[in-house]
């Protein structure tokens, strides 16, 4: 079963159930991109509160996620890491995770309207002399 | 003179000795997923916290993950130990695949032979207390270990 992701104004939803395949991060990695180069948002949201093991795998899909929303203009958001998780994740290395992140779901939806807007929309009219 | 004794209001602890608590087989994604529930039930059924139960669980994710990426599946043994002073937990995981030809390679960062960034091993090194591996073409073992004190 794929992660639904669901799209409220800009910014898309998910939120990752607590047994996640390697398949079905993947999986959510790919509907996401489609679905910004789509045009239906410009920044991504992923909630992880359920999440109570993040490994070496599903840090590097969601941090190479971040990366290409990013290079596709557009921001995502890590939100709601338990603390243990975020214990063992630091343990494991420098960098495990590489993108932004915000306490919670509310957090994570005002980060990228913050940054979405301090660089400037996809629908920005181009200013006129 | 009769001592006062406070009542005892601790969980009732299991009995001493070591257990075999799982054996998962692993053949598939879904697989990674019950060994790492039968590990995590394992470490708080002997009294393990939440965050040891995370770092079990990660580790069980990254051994089972190689295990299935690598040899095409394996199987994945949970022990626990308890006795009078300390609690412990051994993760065994085991495949008959390649082997890995390069173990001091295979636990630094950066080092992969799978397309993978070449983390796993390395963080499971981190996150438990012994690591040891056996590794030869056709036989994989890897037992990692973790031992708290009572």
């Amino acid at each position: 079963m794929r992660v639904p992701i669901l799209r409220l104004g800009r910014v898309l939803l998910t939120s990752l159930p607590a047994d996640l395949t390697d398949q079905q991060v993947m999986d959510l990695q790919i509907d996401a991109l489609a679905l910004i180069q789509a045009g239906k948002a410009d920044g991504l949201v992923i909630d992880i509160t359920a999440a109570d093991v993040v490994d070496s795998y599903m840090a590097r899909i969601l941090s190479e996620t971040a990366k290409m929303v990013k290079i596709m203009g557009g921001v995502a958001v890590l939100a709601g890491m338990q603390p243990a998780v975020a214990l063992t994740l630091v343990e494991m290395g420098r960098d495990m995770i590489d993108m932004e992140t915000a306490f919670d779901l509310e957090g994570g939806v005002a980060k990228v309207g913050r940054m979405v807007a301090s660089r400037g929309g996809r629908h920005d009219e181009v200013p006129t002399a | 003179m009769t001592k006062f004794r406070p009542p005892d209001r601790s969980e009732p602890e299991p009995p001493p000795g070591d257990e075999t608590r799982a054996v998962v087989d692993i053949r598939a994604q879904d697989d990674i997923l019950r060994a790492r529930q039968a590990s995590r039930g394992a470490a708080a059924a002997i009294g393990f916290g939440t965050v040891d139960q995370t770092r079990l669980a990660t580790v069980v994710s990254e051994l089972t993950r190689n295990a299935l990426i690598y040899a095409g599946g394996g199987a994945c043994r949970v022990l626990t130990r308890l006795t009078a002073r300390e609690r412990s937990i051994v993760i065994e995981v085991e495949d008959s695949g390649p082997g890995i030809a390069n173990v001091a390679g295979a636990l630094t960062r950066g080092y992969s032979t799978g397309g993978g960034l070449g983390l796993g091993l390395a963080a499971v090194h981190k996150l438990m207390d012994d690591l040891t591996i056996e590794t030869c073409p056709g036989h994989t073992l890897v037992r990692a270990g973790m031992t708290r004190r009572r």
